[in-house]
């Protein structure tokens, strides 16, 4: 039996993070560029194709290649990042130098292990660890991601660097209290830090910013709960508005901890030249870049699973009613995890970047009062209802 | 969890405990004491009490040691600017540390509770909502003087930082 869970878990491990995630990373990759270049009228890579007509036997002439809209490039990006030269400046501190890239790369994954990315398969539940406390898990472990970026500013014994991991030391404290704070109301209403039986309860009673989902006629017979009678739950509809506060306080936050546009101030290309890992080269910098998408995913997969209901899709039944079902609901959260990313790229090729003393105020005097107030209305509306 | 994990974190705890102080770089120093209190939290998670666990790398590792890396690197702190410890100063922290240790080996033997094998743990133990129930009805006055203590210290903070208007 615990030879069987052991094999179970490695199984969900591999599967989780070389089948989903780092394919997941490299197509955010690809995605950014054909977006942004769709953005500003451009066109991007679409010219990297797989070289089939290498292999004989496929009847392709030569050079012919299916070019699929240039979905090659990531493998492309790849092997040039593992081919290029491996450089290391003489002046930077060896041990932290290398060290830095390692620590960077792998908060972002280890966050992943208690989201859960589906239902059930096979009567397995699609969670790696299902703890108790898996909020707090994802806050521990965010919090260490900024050794990274810090160490490499630091050890790269170079100006630029040094102020890009200053800049992230500050701004990965001031939001994190912010994102923190933010989701308390949820844990008010739902009594529970654990992240699958949070999706359990959006599932019976709505989604947390879309609290119609669990209408009758959106699923009928499939879910006996349905409290929104008829628009009569005043208790509800007034709890919409703490909901909405604590989801905007929280992907504004996600945004400040994975140094995305409007806050990618460690890395501001016109200030710092390349911020913390200007010294980097080859794949130490790749570990950095992507790095930086692998908490994307993670912070877009929390923000599914605390917001938008998880795996669950008004009307799909859950992976107990066959395996096929199981698919479709990791398919259904994986949906939802790309549609917010190509949000967050939307954002980045949007709006400008803000000025450091804004990103400051903004983190320190705007957001960790409004969610302090938002924990306080959230209590008022629980005792002015109570059930 | 099996003795070998215990043992493996144990050590790894004590190793880079020791390591804090042996340090001549202030930012390996501090790094040490990252990967020492990591070690302590997987203690606290392998006797089942996850949320102290969890909180020891949020609040120590995650917070505090972030901020003391980011003081470290501003006063640009270099290896070799330590003083030379003096003869009376080492031979001072050895008596405090001995002192210490016979006052907890002196506590241990009186205490005869620590040698019984407590029973396993039957069911999970809820210890969020544990520690939460018990702050907010037994310890509850203890409890807000503590935030009030804080709200002042808060307060202190932002009046000595202010910066003189005229």
């Amino acid at each position: 039996m615990d030879w069987m869970f052991i094999l179970i878990s490695l199984a969900k491990i591999l599967g989780v993070i070389f089948g989903i995630i780092l394919p997941l990373v490299s197509y955010t990759v690809y995605a950014e560029r054909r977006v942004s270049a769709l953005m500003q009228d451009r066109i991007g890579p679409n010219r990297t194709g797989i070289p089939l007509s290498l292999i004989p036997g496929l009847g392709l002439k030569d050079r012919q290649m299916p070019l699929l809209g240039g979905m090659g490039q990531p493998i492309a990006d790849a092997v040039k990042f593992l081919l290029k030269e491996d450089f290391t400046p003489a002046h930077v501190n060896k041990f932290y130098y290398w060290l830095a890239p390692c620590l960077a790369m792998v908060p972002a994954i280890l966050t992943i292990a208690v989201v859960p990315f589906g239902s059930s398969l096979w009567g397995v539940p699609m969670v790696i660890a299902n703890v108790n406390i898996g909020v707090l898990f994802v806050f521990a472990v965010a919090s260490l991601g900024v050794y990274g970026i810090v160490l490499a500013g630091w050890s790269s014994n170079s100006k630029y660097p040094f102020l890009g991991g200053v800049r992230a030391t500050s701004q990965m404290i001031s939001y994190e209290l912010s994102m923190g704070l933010s989701i308390i109301p949820l844990f008010l209403i739902m009594g529970e830090l654990n992240l699958p039986k949070i999706v359990e309860y959006q599932i019976q009673h709505g989604w947390t910013i879309i609290p119609f989902t669990n209408l009758h006629s959106f699923a009928p017979g499939l879910y006996k709960h349905h409290t929104w009678r008829g628009w009569l739950n005043w208790k509800e509809i007034v709890m919409w508005v703490p909901m909405m506060i604590s989801f905007f306080i929280f992907t504004v936050a996600i945004f400040a901890e994975t140094n995305r546009l409007p806050f990618d101030l460690p890395e501001a290309e016109t200030e710092l030249v390349a911020g913390y890992h200007t010294e980097y080269s080859s794949m130490k910098f790749a570990l950095f870049f992507l790095g930086e998408y692998a908490a994307m995913i993670t912070g877009c997969s929390l923000i599914v699973t605390l917001f938008l209901g998880g795996w669950h899709i008004p009307g799909i039944p859950d992976g107990s009613h066959g395996w096929i079902w199981g698919l479709v609901n990791i398919g259904c959260f994986f949906a939802k995890v790309v549609a917010l990313l190509l949000f967050f790229i939307a954002i980045r090729w949007t709006l400008p970047r803000f000025r450091y003393d804004q990103l400051m105020r903004l983190g320190w005097i705007f957001f960790f009062e409004l969610a302090l107030v938002n924990i306080l209305i959230t209590a008022g509306i629980m005792a002015i209802f109570p059930n | 969890m099996p003795p070998l994990l215990f043992w493996t974190f144990a050590a790894l705890m004590l190793i880079f405990g020791i390591s804090v102080i042996a340090q001549p770089n202030p930012v390996s120093s501090a790094l040490s004491l990252v990967v020492s209190f990591i070690a302590l939290a997987v203690l606290f998670v392998s006797l089942d009490a996850f949320f102290i666990g969890i909180i020891q790398i949020l609040v120590y590792a995650g917070a505090v040691m972030v901020l003391f890396l980011f003081i470290i690197m501003l006063l640009d702190l270099r290896s070799g600017q330590r003083k030379k410890a003096h003869a009376v100063t080492v031979a001072g922290g050895i008596l405090i540390a001995l002192i210490f240790v016979a006052e907890l080996g002196q506590v241990l033997h009186a205490f005869p509770e620590g040698n019984r094998t407590a029973p396993a743990l039957g069911a999970p133990v809820q210890d969020v909502q544990s520690v939460g129930h018990v702050l907010f009805t037994s310890y509850n006055l203890p409890f807000q003087i503590v935030a009030v203590l804080i709200l002042v210290a808060t307060i202190g903070v932002v009046v000595l930082s202010k910066k003189e208007l005229d």
